[in-house]
């Protein structure tokens, strides 16, 4: 059988970077997660969202409407940020603009992640 | 760097007629990003929110003015993507039990989850009664 490396690969004889089990784990893992978590989070965002402040503000300060809202966008905030990895991994050719964009994405699930951590809790107070 | 000329090539997009489980594993990728930047948008809003009325105002204004049309459509697309992205994603979670790899079926299933979006998005948007 014919051995697909290139030369260079060869060489270096590092194999795979060692990580792509863990990183598949976790995205099936969350993926259970959002499976259950994501439906119930927005058919009760997309019922009470629309009547205005004081009905919005009321049920994501509720104990279920906040703990519904932080459990779901974490595991999605969590998720979103691995399969925007293997995007940008996949079509991101250049290593600059490749290790650029991977900073920027674990920063934006990061900060929008404290941002909706601080919003809810600041409502259920 | 050096290349391997006998390292297979694998022919791109353009050289491949459309089919169902390519069009629904790229709809897969696409929807993923659509969900993305629709998680943003909940993350916004949910800042808003908890900046107090006077700010949620400017969300609200908003959606009364000619923006909220194109507001109203984002959220439908985004019903679509969501739905589209679940349903193709339990059906990635079977595949990883190593079961659904048959050719037949796999269009079939891919069909009836492109199909299944829409009807949800439907179901949600028309007999929800929202539109």
């Amino acid at each position: 059988m014919s051995d697909f490396r290139t030369p260079l690969a060869r060489v270096r004889g590092l194999g795979s970077a060692k990580s792509g089990t863990g990183h598949f784990i976790a995205q099936r893992v969350s993926a259970i997660a959002l499976v259950v978590l994501m439906p119930l989070f927005l058919i009760k965002l997309a019922k009470n969202a629309g009547a205005g402040y004081a009905e919005a503000a009321a049920w994501v300060g509720s104990p279920l409407g906040a703990i519904l809202t932080l459990l779901a966008m974490t595991a999605a905030l969590y998720h979103m940020r691995l399969g925007l990895q293997v995007v940008i991994e996949d079509y991101i050719y250049r290593p600059a603009t490749k290790a650029a964009l991977l900073i920027l994405n674990t920063f934006v699930a990061a900060g929008l992640w404290i941002a909706v951590l601080y919003s809810v809790l600041a409502l259920a107070r | 760097m050096a290349t391997n000329s006998t390292r297979p090539l694998s022919p791109h997009l353009q050289n491949w007629r459309w089919h169902a489980t390519m069009a629904s594993s790229i709809l897969h990728r696409a929807t993923g990003v659509a969900n993305y930047i629709g998680a943003v948008l909940v993350s916004v809003w949910l800042v808003l929110l908890a900046a107090g009325p006077e700010t949620y105002a400017v969300w609200e204004e908003l959606n009364a003015g000619p923006v909220g049309i194109l507001i109203t459509l984002a959220l439908v697309g985004f019903t679509f993507s969501v739905s589209f992205h679940l349903l193709n994603g339990i059906r990635h979670l079977v595949w990883d039990a190593g079961i659904g790899f048959d050719a037949k079926g796999s269009n079939l299933r891919s069909i009836l989850i492109m199909a299944g979006a829409v009807i949800i998005t439907a179901g949600i948007w028309i007999a929800g009664g929202l539109l």
